[in-house]
């Protein structure tokens, strides 16, 4: 039984099977019906409106059928039952469960309950496979994935989304530029890891420094609460913002991710340049998604 | 009779039935009875010798406890602080076992995860569980890295 829980756990192979199994589903759309009569358990204990709408639009798009868990506080979490019981329970409702949990490793734990394969849609601040294969696939639409050279911008110490991307990249030997203010960088731990991995970190704390040499630039958030003060909050996500001009001068087939939602980050007249890529990373997530529900249910 | 049985022989006299953990690095004695769950309101019998003369080490701890054999997991926190120490399991004065302390590629249970968020410090069924790479310790769950301090993570 196949379960994703960390991108950590997909080598090249796999994950280069993922991306062309999505690209087919993306331009021939998928076989008829091939998951009619299975079930997908939606297990959203945060809620994640796109996460949630993109898997159930995936398996409604293979002929299945879903389930949601309901709010949380109707549930029988509630009423302080583990996650590890709800899981064996649901395991004899669905095909396939889907999780998002606050906690970190909350995923790993379902999957070790489970009778039924696992997709982690998100645990706490830790995993989020699905997003990382979208970011791949969006790339690789692109360009060919092996040695690009890819900047990290925004709050590189807790965000989840470009660790995980970082990662899987070490299996295409990118050069990753880690683009963040003081103290918001990449953690230790995972520099070491992306070395070890045969990876070049390099870091930056401004943008321009670095923008001209891209081929990616995959843009987040900050989070209002990281900072001491309102004003050097606002300060710092200036300073970081995408505008037109700071495009100026860029590689011709620079892309511009970013995984939504989007506050300030990226000026809204960035979005009409070709360099914009962001909505149709948005949208790949139906396919990709498609992808993965194939393999563990098929 | 090298100079390392002599010196304890001295300090701490054989026993009987037990375990002694020898080869303690000099001053962590106590650290390992920390981690046995031994302390003054425990009942063992248990004889320490610290910063005894040893050739290999230059100081060792010793440390003996009566009618009590180590379990494997004690042994693997054991092995955690102390990677040097080798475990002599006595049964009427003999030495009927003698156990190394490798640290295993797997802990369970021996270690609280550092991150509050971890799955594994809620009310969830299961144990922690760690990788040991080298001298990296990373929780199998959530990631997070002990690198540092391990004796103060131990369960
Ligand atoms: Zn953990």
């Amino acid at each position: 039984m196949r379960h994703y829980i960390s991108i950590r756990d997909l080598d090249r192979n796999q994950i280069d099977h993922l991306i062309d199994r999505a690209a087919r589903i993306a331009v021939y759309g998928a076989d008829a019906q091939p998951l009619k009569r299975k079930i997908l358990g939606l297990l959203f204990f945060e809620p994640s409106t796109r996460t949630r709408m993109s898997f159930e639009s995936a398996m409604l798009r293979l002929g299945g059928s879903c389930m949601n868990l309901g709010g949380v506080e109707v549930s029988s979490m509630a009423k302080g039952e583990t996650l590890a019981d709800t899981i064996r329970v649901v395991s004899g409702y669905a095909d396939t469960i889907v999780l998002r949990h606050p906690k970190v490793g909350a995923a790993r734990l379902a999957s070790e309950f489970a009778d039924v394969p696992v997709i982690n849609g998100g645990d706490g601040a830790g995993q989020h496979p699905s997003q990382t294969l979208i970011d791949l696939y969006t790339i690789h639409q692109s360009m060919p994935l092996d040695r690009i050279k890819i900047g990290l911008v925004g709050d590189l110490m807790y965000g989840r989304t470009t660790h995980s991307l970082a990662y899987a990249l070490t299996r295409y030997n990118a050069e990753i530029h880690a683009i963040s203010p003081k103290g918001l960088g990449l953690p230790e731990s995972l520099k070491h890891d992306l070395r070890e991995a045969g990876c070049e970190v390099i870091e930056h704390d401004s943008i321009e420094e670095i923008i001209r040499d891209l081929d990616v630039l995959y843009v987040t958030r900050f989070q209002r609460e990281r900072f001491p003060d309102p004003a050097s909050f606002f300060d710092v996500a200036a300073s970081y913002r995408i505008t037109p001009s700071l495009l100026q001068g860029v590689k011709d087939n620079l892309i511009l991710l970013h995984p939504l939602p989007r506050v300030d980050e990226i000026d809204p007249a960035v979005d009409s340049l070709p360099y914009a890529r962001y909505f149709q990373q948005a949208r790949n997530g139906v396919p990709v998604r498609m992808a993965m529900l194939l393999e563990v249910m098929q | 009779m090298n100079s390392d049985k002599y010196q304890e022989g001295l300090l701490i006299s054989a026993i009987q039935n037990g375990t002694v953990i020898d080869h303690i690095t000099g001053g962590e004695a106590l650290i390992v009875l920390r981690i046995l769950g031994i302390t003054g309101s425990t009942n063992e019998c248990v004889s320490v010798a610290t910063n005894v003369v040893s050739s290999a080490l230059g100081r060792k701890d010793v440390v003996k406890i009566e009618n009590r054999e180590l379990k494997d997991e004690e042994v693997d926190r054991i092995a955690l602080i102390a990677p040097k120490a080798t475990i002599n399991i006595i049964r009427e004065r003999r030495v009927v076992e003698k156990k190394g302390v490798d640290i295993p590629d797997t802990l369970i249970g021996v270690l609280r995860c550092p991150n509050p968020c971890c799955i594994t410090n809620t009310n969830e069924p299961v144990s922690s569980r760690f990788s040991v790479q080298g001298k990296r310790l990373i929780c199998d769950y959530c990631d997070t890295v002990i690198g540092s301090d391990i004796s103060s993570h131990i369960i």
